[in-house]
């Protein structure tokens, strides 16, 4: 049976790790590969990383960490941040990664999902969307990490991506994030029924229970979550022996 | 030991490259004819697209070279449905080594979703190359084709039906999932193969 995934997020900015993994002494990139290793062995199922690094001098050195964790992760993992084209895919790939998201310039530039599906396959591109529920009820897109609202509502475009090629859904609820007062189920399944590609859950994780209720009522494939697992507050094992004891089907190693 | 991977237009070769390196092996990622017939062990890895992939293969006659091969060889995703007769995926002719067609998900009910992406368990596993493998051991998918049951499935995977996770004929094994990103299970099975 197909098992939930569990994935752990690392943030990098400027070569390191951000979201307060700092006191855990992960300073710099060379740690992320190493919090990556720390987290395939507790079982996690995949790992994305996100440069959020704003200069495009930087990205090279995104380019050579990725290298880095192809060498040394044996599980797949997705990067982020800084796609604009397919050849930003293309040195991606070619550097080890299994899959790429893409947020902003996707909302800003539809097709170039296409592109990437067309020329890598769906299964690599992985549209991640951030959306906010607002004060009328309505789910509304952002761009730029959440910065800039836009008028496009969440299950549209979640549709339309996965009609233009996308592979997974990573959505993101700036409402739920950071809280740590559980994920946004109640678009999830929304997003669930409307879509049919895999669906992944973020933000809003903030103790076991919510992972079930992710999995159970918001009818996702997969739970991303940043600082639980950094700050320590959840051990991914104990999370998974936790989920497999409440039935849901996970992967034990 | 002399490992080739072989080169061609297809995804995800340097993770085959780095899961061998890890296990202490260094490849040579080649298309080149001796080199490849040379080789001790072939691994033909890869994600992509069949009608492309076959087409690339037949250009630099790859195709009939890998039919004449003796050596363990072990096609990966991609490289598995290749090894067929024949794939639905653009309806391609392949390398006919399984006389076994490539077929296409078909969606069963809402919840069947397309590719078929994540941790899935193996069954009925036959053979050295799943030697100290257990029984419902999780290995990594990613694929929107399927290889259905035959004489030569040497591991089942249960996704919307019953299909073929390995096979095997001669000196021809191969896995629809991904032993280079399974973890410490898909390095046993690399580990097996390398010591058939």
């Amino acid at each position: 049976m197909l098992a939930k995934r569990i994935i752990p997020c690392l943030d990098i900015k400027d070569n390191k790790i951000v979201k307060g993994v700092n006191f855990i002494n992960f300073r710099d990139a060379g740690d992320a590969v190493e919090l990556g290793i720390q987290y395939c062995k507790e079982g996690a199922d995949e790992l994305v990383y996100l440069d959020i690094t704003a200069s495009y001098e930087k990205r090279k050195t995104f380019t050579d960490l990725v290298t880095q964790i192809a060498a040394n992760i044996n599980i797949p993992f997705t990067v982020g941040g800084g796609i604009y084209e397919l050849k930003d895919v293309d040195r991606l790939l070619n550097a080890g990664a299994d899959k790429i998201s893409i947020n902003s310039a996707a909302l800003r530039s539809p097709y170039l999902i296409e592109e990437i599906a067309k020329n890598f396959g769906n299964q690599v591109c992985v549209v991640a969307i951030d959306a906010k529920l607002e004060t009328n009820k309505k789910w509304l897109c952002y761009l730029n990490g959440g910065r800039i609202p836009t008028n496009q509502p969440l299950f549209k475009w979640a549709i339309e991506a996965e009609n233009r090629g996308a592979g997974e859904i990573l959505f993101t609820s700036i409402t739920h994030d950071g809280a740590q007062n559980g994920y946004a189920n109640e678009a999830l399944s929304i997003l669930a029924k409307s879509l049919h590609i895999p669906i992944i859950a973020s933000g809003g994780a903030g103790t076991p229970e919510h992972f079930k209720d992710v999995f159970v009522s918001g009818q996702s494939d997969a739970a991303l979550a940043a600082s639980v697992f950094h700050f320590r507050k959840i051990n991914i094992k104990n999370l998974k022996k936790f989920l497999w004891k409440e039935g849901i089907s996970i992967r034990n190693k | 030991m002399n490992v080739a991977i072989i080169k061609y237009n297809a995804g995800n070769i340097y993770s085959v490259y780095y899961a061998l390196k890890r296990l202490g092996v260094d490849p040579t990622i080649t298309a080149n004819k001796k080199l490849l017939q040379k080789a001790d062990k072939i691994i033909f890895p890869g994600q992509g697209e069949a009608t492309m992939t076959m087409h690339y293969l037949k250009m630099h006659n790859l195709d009939e070279l890998i039919k004449k091969l003796n050596q363990p060889f072990l096609g990966i995703c991609i490289g598995m449905q290749l090894m067929c007769r024949f794939s639905e995926e653009g309806n391609v002719n392949c390398l006919n080594i399984f006389n076994i067609p490539v077929l296409k998900f078909q969606q069963k009910k809402h919840e069947d979703k397309i590719p078929h992406i994540g941790w899935n368990t193996i069954t009925n596993l036959k053979g050295d190359l799943y030697k100290n493998i257990k029984e419902k051991a999780f290995v990594y998918f990613v694929h929107s084709y399927y290889i259905p049951i035959s004489e030569h499935t040497i591991a089942t995977t249960q996704y919307i039906n019953n299909f073929s996770s390995s096979l095997q004929i001669k000196n021809f094994y191969a896995t629809q999932f991904h032993p280079e990103k399974s973890g410490e299970i898909g390095e046993k099975i690399l580990n097996n193969f390398l010591s058939l």
